[in-house]
């Protein structure tokens, strides 16, 4: 099924200011437009939660692969089914299903916390439709790992097809080439932060991406071709901002108004947000079995998050790593109220940043907080107080 | 009493108390001596492939809640934090990183060292808490990965492609852990030592699930939340072992005669209840007289499941085909203990009839997700299709700030009320 938002056609002719605009309040719409608009022209959607999930299953059959992040919504209908003690995007992500701005034929979860996996149990007792966890390897050093993770990607596509019918293996590497494509994309966006921050505010970035889970692969592919040249053209002078990397936002993530926050004494060089999308740090094979090629890149051709246990990859080491490529002075150490792995992972973090003597700012969010004075306030200080230690020195 | 009846009833929570005592002591002179030994955790302790190679074993889950009984937590809690760890995260590892910082000192002795850590992915909290003593120790971690249930009904049964997948993963595993428990031992597996701690598994695991099935009987024999949390101890720490097997099978028959002489609880018995998720700690005797004060009983609980890793099931390992069993029951069983978490609510139904069970009351705690995120709408579900009396009451595990007695209380009393009037319309 190939198919064109009508709605991000409407950024061609805009500026690239009103083409961010228009990202912004795509992204911020709990009414999901580009997804009402596939299911109007009859497309069907596979809801998927945080972090990771091989979108190309999906796309490859002619679903629009979702990616199910919360967002702004009161949370009523969701109250009675949890408890006190929980991030907000479990609690968000099921009340936009219960209000019925989210609808879908599939709804997949992941192992990632033990929150992720109740709801899919939550989701299963709620709706009519097929919910259930794809069991990502926790043991992603195991010979045996990669053919378990190919047998349960084939088990998921199964499901897909029981939906949408055959997936062929010439559909599948098709849409390997075209996510390959769009993860591109998605690096030069980067390489844009780390390289030239002064040219892309961090909140432009951030809609951009976070855009990539909500639209169709085709749409996003041909909005970023114009956007990314035209940034790269613009003419703005670098301001007298310090680097810094933000670590914490790997499921859910903060309000455009943090980001916002944040900009306005740095310069967000790197990030975890929306890590999902951009796991996958380079092309994968289109050669030789397309669903082996997913394995393999999900094992070995991956970033990190606190939520995927490799002894390959030390978190302490992988963010120092991410800290030194950017270039940056500091980090914001930062984590999502009630998220286990993330406040855990916190202590890491600023212990490794401690021993190797990198400033860090800690914090906690949510995303439906609304104020950001006192954040802004603390920031200003811990951006102040390194200028000046540094002018001392 | 007669004397039959002094012989038999309460031993099994007196021998429960005395290995209790001897393991800690065992584990205390380990750390005197400067021994290192395996951490493991009870949803999948892999205690089969441990004690085959005669493994002095250290469940971090078990040392932090005896902390919690012990009124001791609360002092640990604000030292994890002190260092650096979120009042929401979970208690257990907060206690366990704190002890570590005091040199494992701990109310019933001394926790040795971890020489490696075992777990699998049944709690993810496993897996950040073992990162913690890989990063403080600098030991092997190995996670051991169980594919669980992807929906509820649909978990892969034996014979089936899937299952066949699956175990084939599990199996892997199991060769590798071999492999690492060979290198930090020493020692080379032996797989007659093997059978033997296979076949005092299946002896405890056999008579275990019997034990349970006899709570149906009216008095029930034992409670669910207190007796149950020393049988746990037992059939978590002694898995593999003669005294672990022997334990269950006295258990068993001190079980069975109080059946037969229909001897029940310590308390009164009008209500017969379900407990659904991680006791109260804190206040472990405190909140069971919520309870008993108005003859209430806790003749099951999913605790009784997931905390023991699945061994209620009874699986029976093949001796003549010991790996391929252990990862067979390894699958079954870690997966039932992950769905006693996530898919409770159907096997709680189940349970309703054959064990006249008259309310489910549901814990969820700030410590553990993996237990708790599901519990209301769990309820919600177990109200609507069943029409059984619930309540959920909200504490923790560990941390006394978030647990309120009067509170509390002033719940259950308005539970029992319910049911009380409930049980008068029904005559």
């Amino acid at each position: 099924m190939t198919f064109r938002s009508k709605i991000l056609e409407s950024w061609k002719g805009k500026s690239l200011h009103d083409v961010f605009e228009l990202c912004r309040e795509l992204v911020e719409d709990p009414n999901y437009p580009t997804v009402k608009e596939w299911r109007e022209q009859g497309g069907k959607v596979l809801g998927h939660f945080q972090v990771y999930f091989p979108e190309e299953l999906a796309h490859a059959a002619g679903m629009l692969p979702l990616r199910v992040c919360g967002g702004q919504a009161d949370g009523i209908e969701a109250e009675s089914k949890f408890g006190s003690y929980l991030c907000s995007i479990i609690k968000t992500s099921l009340d936009l299903a219960l209000t019925g701005k989210m609808d879908l034929e599939l709804f997949v979860t992941h192992p990632i916390c033990d929150a992720a996996r109740n709801l899919g149990a939550i989701w299963g007792r709620n709706f009519p439709y097929k919910a259930q966890i794809l069991y990502l390897p926790q043991n992603a050093n195991s010979k045996y790992t990669h053919e378990y993770l190919t047998f349960e990607y084939n088990r998921l596509k199964k499901d897909i097809e029981g939906v949408m019918g055959p997936i062929s293996d010439d559909s599948l590497k098709a849409s390997l080439e075209l996510f390959n494509k769009s993860r591109a994309l998605m690096r030069e966006l980067y390489d844009i932060k780390r390289e030239t921050p002064w040219l892309i505010k961090a909140e432009d970035a951030y809609v951009l991406t976070k855009l990539a889970g909500m639209v169709t692969k085709e749409d996003y592919i041909e909005l970023m071709s114009w956007v990314l040249p035209q940034v790269k053209e613009r003419n703005l002078k670098k301001q007298d901002k310090m680097r810094v990397v933000f670590e914490g936002g790997f499921c859910e993530s903060p309000p455009v108004e943090l980001i916002q926050t944040i900009e306005r004494s740095c310069y967000l060089v790197d990030d975890d947000l929306f890590i999902g999308l951009r796991y996958i740090l380079s092309d994968i094979s289109t050669e030789g079995d397309p669903v082996e090629s997913l394995a393999t890149a999900y094992l070995d051709q991956s970033s990190y998050s606190p939520v995927q246990h490799d002894n390959n990859k030390e978190k302490g080491d992988m963010l120092l790593a991410r800290v030194k490529n950017a270039d940056a002075e500091a980090v914001i150490v930062s984590a999502a109220k009630m998220c286990e792995p993330g406040l855990e992972e916190q202590v890491t973090y600023i212990k490794m940043l401690e021993k190797e003597g990198i400033d860090s700012f800690v914090n906690e969010f949510e995303e439906n907080q609304t104020s950001f004075d006192q954040i802004g306030t603390q920031l200003e200080t811990f951006v102040e107080n390194i200028l000046f230690s540094e002018e001392v020195a | 009493m007669n004397q039959a009846n002094q012989d038999i009833v309460g031993r099994g929570n007196k021998e429960g108390g005395a290995l209790f005592r001897n393991w800690f002591g065992e584990l205390t002179e380990q750390a005197e001596q400067n021994n290192r030994v395996p951490y493991v955790f009870v949803m999948g302790s892999m205690n089969e492939i441990l004690k085959s190679f005669d493994f002095p074993v250290v469940f971090p889950e078990v040392n932090s809640l005896q902390t919690a009984i012990r009124k001791d937590s609360a002092n640990l809690l604000n030292q994890a934090e002190d260092y650096g760890y979120s009042p929401d995260i979970c208690g257990y590892v907060k206690a366990d990183l704190a002890m570590q910082l005091n040199g494992g000192k701990h109310p019933m002795g001394t926790i040795p060292k971890p020489s490696m850590a075992v777990f699998t992915n049944a709690c993810n909290t496993y897996i950040k808490w073992a990162e913690i003593w890989e990063r403080l120790y600098g030991i092997p971690i190995f996670t051991f990965d169980v594919p669980g249930t992807r929906a509820d009904g649909t978990a892969s049964q034996p014979g089936s492609e899937e299952f066949k997948a699956e175990q084939k993963y599990v199996k892997g595993q199991i060769k590798e852990l071999i492999e690492l428990c060979e290198k930090v031992s020493g020692q080379k597996f032996d797989i007659d030592k093997f059978k033997e701690v296979l076949g005092y598994t299946n002896r405890m695991m056999d008579a275990w699930k019997k034990v349970m099935e006899l709570n149906a009987s009216m008095p029930a024999v034992f409670n669910a939340l207190t007796d149950g949390t020393v049988f746990l101890g037992v059939a978590n720490g002694f898995r593999g072992t003669k005294e672990g097997a022997e334990y269950f099978e006295n258990l068993l028959e001190e079980m069975m005669y109080k059946a037969a002489h229909h001897i029940g609880t310590l308390t009164e018995e009008e209500f017969r209840l379900i407990f659904i998720g991680v006791p109260c700690y804190p206040i472990f005797r405190k909140f069971n007289e919520f309870f008993t004060d108005w003859k209430g009983v806790f003749v099951h609980s999913t605790y009784l499941w997931f905390a023991s890793g699945g061994s209620n099931l009874g699986v029976q390992y093949d001796l003549d085909n010991p790996i391929d069993s252990l990862a067979e029951g390894i699958l079954i069983g870690v997966r039932d203990a992950m769905d006693s978490m996530f898919h409770q609510n159907n096997t709680v139904a189940k349970l309703l009839d054959p064990y006249s069970i008259d309310g489910v009351v549901f814990h969820p705690i700030k410590s553990c997700r993996t237990t708790s995120t599901g519990q209301a709408d769990s309820r919600n579900w177990l109200s609507k299709n069943t029409g059984i009396p619930t309540l959920i009451m909200e504490s923790d595990m560990m941390d006394e700030r978030v647990v309120t007695p009067a509170m509390m209380k002033n719940r259950a009393d308005a539970f029992f009320e319910g049911l009380i009037t409930r049980k008068q319309n029904l005559k």
